[in-house]
Protein backbone atom coordinates (compact mmCIF):
# COMPACT_ATOMS: atom_id res chain seq x y z
CA UNK A 1 0.00 0.00 0.00
CA UNK A 2 1.02 3.60 -0.34
CA UNK A 3 0.34 6.82 1.53
CA UNK A 4 -1.57 9.46 -0.41
CA UNK A 5 -3.79 12.49 0.04
CA UNK A 6 -7.22 12.87 -1.56
CA UNK A 7 -6.97 15.98 -3.73
CA UNK A 8 -10.00 15.62 -5.97
CA UNK A 9 -12.71 13.47 -7.46
CA UNK A 10 -13.27 12.13 -10.94
CA UNK A 11 -16.64 12.51 -12.65
CA UNK A 12 -17.09 10.03 -15.46
CA UNK A 13 -20.49 9.41 -17.00
CA UNK A 14 -19.55 7.11 -19.85
CA UNK A 15 -17.66 4.20 -18.34
CA UNK A 16 -17.41 0.47 -18.08
CA UNK A 17 -20.80 -0.70 -16.67
CA UNK A 18 -19.33 -2.42 -13.60
CA UNK A 19 -17.61 0.84 -12.61
CA UNK A 20 -20.85 2.83 -12.51
CA UNK A 21 -21.51 2.92 -8.79
CA UNK A 22 -17.93 3.40 -7.69
CA UNK A 23 -16.58 6.70 -6.38
CA UNK A 24 -13.25 7.66 -7.95
CA UNK A 25 -10.79 9.89 -6.09
CA UNK A 26 -7.66 11.63 -7.32
CA UNK A 27 -4.72 10.92 -4.99
CA UNK A 28 -1.40 12.69 -4.62
CA UNK A 29 1.17 10.20 -3.34
CA UNK A 30 3.16 11.03 -0.18
CA UNK A 31 6.56 9.85 1.03
CA UNK A 32 7.36 8.74 4.60
CA UNK A 33 7.88 12.39 5.58
CA UNK A 34 4.47 13.44 4.32
CA UNK A 35 5.83 15.24 1.28
CA UNK A 36 4.24 14.88 -2.16
CA UNK A 37 6.30 12.61 -4.40
CA UNK A 38 4.93 14.18 -7.59
CA UNK A 39 3.03 11.03 -8.56
CA UNK A 40 -0.76 10.85 -8.81
CA UNK A 41 -3.21 7.97 -8.82
CA UNK A 42 -6.93 7.60 -9.45
CA UNK A 43 -8.44 5.08 -7.05
CA UNK A 44 -11.82 3.57 -6.19
CA UNK A 45 -12.90 4.63 -2.71
CA UNK A 46 -13.97 1.68 -0.52
CA UNK A 47 -14.00 3.55 2.82
CA UNK A 48 -15.74 6.91 2.25
CA UNK A 49 -12.67 9.14 2.24
CA UNK A 50 -13.13 12.89 1.82
CA UNK A 51 -11.24 15.74 0.23
CA UNK A 52 -7.98 16.35 2.11
CA UNK A 53 -7.95 12.97 3.91
CA UNK A 54 -4.68 11.03 3.99
CA UNK A 55 -5.36 7.44 2.96
CA UNK A 56 -3.81 4.10 2.12
CA UNK A 57 -4.53 2.51 -1.24
CA UNK A 58 -3.79 -0.97 -2.53
CA UNK A 59 -2.72 -1.45 -6.13
CA UNK A 60 -2.76 -4.17 -8.75
CA UNK A 61 -5.10 -7.15 -8.50
CA UNK A 62 -5.26 -6.62 -4.72
CA UNK A 63 -7.45 -3.60 -5.49
CA UNK A 64 -10.23 -6.03 -6.51
CA UNK A 65 -10.21 -7.82 -3.17
CA UNK A 66 -13.11 -5.95 -1.54
CA UNK A 67 -16.83 -6.61 -1.66
CA UNK A 68 -17.20 -3.32 -3.54
CA UNK A 69 -14.59 -3.98 -6.22
CA UNK A 70 -14.74 -7.78 -6.63
CA UNK A 71 -14.55 -8.67 -10.32
CA UNK A 72 -14.37 -5.04 -11.40
CA UNK A 73 -11.69 -3.47 -13.60
CA UNK A 74 -9.84 -1.41 -10.96
CA UNK A 75 -6.13 -1.44 -10.15
CA UNK A 76 -6.19 0.98 -7.20
CA UNK A 77 -8.55 1.00 -4.19
CA UNK A 78 -8.52 3.20 -1.10
CA UNK A 79 -8.83 0.71 1.79
CA UNK A 80 -8.02 2.80 4.89
CA UNK A 81 -8.03 6.40 6.17
CA UNK A 82 -4.82 7.33 8.00
CA UNK A 83 -5.00 8.89 11.49
CA UNK A 84 -1.22 9.17 11.94
CA UNK A 85 2.10 7.50 11.28
CA UNK A 86 5.45 7.38 13.00
CA UNK A 87 9.04 6.73 11.95
CA UNK A 88 11.36 5.22 14.59
CA UNK A 89 8.90 6.14 17.34
CA UNK A 90 8.47 9.78 16.35
CA UNK A 91 5.09 10.90 15.00
CA UNK A 92 5.69 12.31 11.54
CA UNK A 93 2.12 13.17 10.62
CA UNK A 94 -1.25 13.11 12.33
CA UNK A 95 -4.69 14.19 11.21
CA UNK A 96 -5.36 15.65 14.66
CA UNK A 97 -2.32 17.94 14.47
CA UNK A 98 -3.24 19.07 10.97
CA UNK A 99 -6.90 19.92 11.61
CA UNK A 100 -7.43 23.28 13.35
CA UNK A 101 -9.62 22.71 16.42
CA UNK B 1 9.74 -11.30 -2.20
CA UNK B 2 11.94 -8.40 -1.28
CA UNK B 3 14.09 -7.20 1.60
CA UNK B 4 12.99 -4.20 3.63
CA UNK B 5 13.60 -2.25 6.80
CA UNK B 6 10.67 -1.40 9.06
CA UNK B 7 10.58 2.36 9.67
CA UNK B 8 7.44 2.72 11.77
CA UNK B 9 3.71 2.15 11.94
CA UNK B 10 0.60 3.67 10.39
CA UNK B 11 -2.56 4.12 12.46
CA UNK B 12 -5.88 3.76 10.62
CA UNK B 13 -9.24 3.63 12.44
CA UNK B 14 -11.41 3.69 9.32
CA UNK B 15 -10.56 0.72 7.08
CA UNK B 16 -12.16 -1.81 4.77
CA UNK B 17 -14.17 -4.30 6.87
CA UNK B 18 -11.93 -7.32 6.26
CA UNK B 19 -8.89 -5.43 7.54
CA UNK B 20 -10.03 -5.24 11.17
CA UNK B 21 -7.14 -6.19 13.44
CA UNK B 22 -4.43 -5.90 10.80
CA UNK B 23 -1.33 -3.87 11.60
CA UNK B 24 0.12 -1.47 9.02
CA UNK B 25 3.89 -0.89 9.01
CA UNK B 26 5.94 1.57 6.99
CA UNK B 27 8.72 -0.31 5.16
CA UNK B 28 11.74 0.96 3.22
CA UNK B 29 12.51 -1.54 0.42
CA UNK B 30 16.20 -2.49 0.21
CA UNK B 31 18.49 -3.78 -2.51
CA UNK B 32 20.68 -6.87 -2.15
CA UNK B 33 23.28 -4.73 -0.36
CA UNK B 34 20.59 -3.47 2.05
CA UNK B 35 20.64 0.03 0.64
CA UNK B 36 17.30 1.88 0.28
CA UNK B 37 15.71 1.16 -3.09
CA UNK B 38 12.63 3.03 -4.24
CA UNK B 39 9.68 4.52 -2.42
CA UNK B 40 8.50 3.36 1.00
CA UNK B 41 5.53 1.02 1.12
CA UNK B 42 2.93 0.30 3.79
CA UNK B 43 2.66 -3.41 4.55
CA UNK B 44 0.56 -5.68 6.75
CA UNK B 45 2.56 -7.92 9.06
CA UNK B 46 2.36 -11.57 10.09
CA UNK B 47 5.85 -11.66 11.66
CA UNK B 48 5.41 -9.34 14.66
CA UNK B 49 7.84 -6.82 13.25
CA UNK B 50 8.86 -3.51 14.75
CA UNK B 51 10.89 -0.44 13.81
CA UNK B 52 14.45 -1.25 12.74
CA UNK B 53 13.74 -4.88 11.83
CA UNK B 54 15.18 -6.29 8.61
CA UNK B 55 12.30 -8.17 7.01
CA UNK B 56 11.16 -10.19 4.02
CA UNK B 57 7.98 -8.90 2.41
CA UNK B 58 5.78 -10.05 -0.43
CA UNK B 59 4.00 -7.72 -2.82
CA UNK B 60 1.03 -7.92 -5.16
CA UNK B 61 -2.02 -10.18 -4.86
CA UNK B 62 0.02 -12.78 -2.96
CA UNK B 63 0.33 -10.36 -0.03
CA UNK B 64 -3.27 -11.13 0.90
CA UNK B 65 -2.64 -14.87 0.88
CA UNK B 66 -0.31 -14.47 3.87
CA UNK B 67 -3.13 -13.08 6.02
CA UNK B 68 -5.80 -15.03 7.93
CA UNK B 69 -8.47 -13.70 5.55
CA UNK B 70 -6.98 -14.01 2.07
CA UNK B 71 -9.63 -11.94 0.26
CA UNK B 72 -8.39 -8.53 1.42
CA UNK B 73 -7.26 -5.37 -0.38
CA UNK B 74 -3.62 -5.73 0.66
CA UNK B 75 -0.69 -5.49 -1.78
CA UNK B 76 2.25 -5.82 0.66
CA UNK B 77 2.76 -8.11 3.68
CA UNK B 78 5.80 -8.75 5.86
CA UNK B 79 6.17 -12.53 6.02
CA UNK B 80 9.44 -13.00 7.90
CA UNK B 81 12.37 -11.57 9.78
CA UNK B 82 15.81 -11.74 8.16
CA UNK B 83 18.71 -12.82 10.35
CA UNK B 84 21.26 -12.99 7.55
CA UNK B 85 21.33 -12.13 3.87
CA UNK B 86 24.32 -12.32 1.58
CA UNK B 87 24.80 -11.60 -2.06
CA UNK B 88 27.53 -12.03 -4.61
CA UNK B 89 28.40 -8.41 -5.18
CA UNK B 90 29.08 -7.20 -8.73
CA UNK B 91 32.38 -5.60 -9.72
CA UNK B 92 34.32 -7.16 -6.84
CA UNK B 93 32.58 -5.12 -4.13
CA UNK B 94 32.38 -6.64 -0.68
CA UNK B 95 29.22 -8.71 -0.11
CA UNK B 96 26.67 -7.19 2.21
CA UNK B 97 26.39 -8.37 5.79
CA UNK B 98 23.12 -8.59 7.69
CA UNK B 99 22.33 -6.10 10.40
CA UNK B 100 22.23 -2.35 10.52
Amino acid sequence: MQLARVVGTVVSTVKEPRMRELKLQVLRLLDENGRATGAYQVAVDAVGAGQGDVVLFAGGSSARQTGLTDGKPTDATIMAIVDSWDVHGKVVWSAAAETPS
Amino acid sequence: MRLGRVLGSVVCTVRAPDLDGEKFLLVQPLDAGQRPLGATVVACDVARSGPGDLVLWVGGREAGLALPRAFVPVDATIIGHVEAASSVAPHGAAPAAAGR
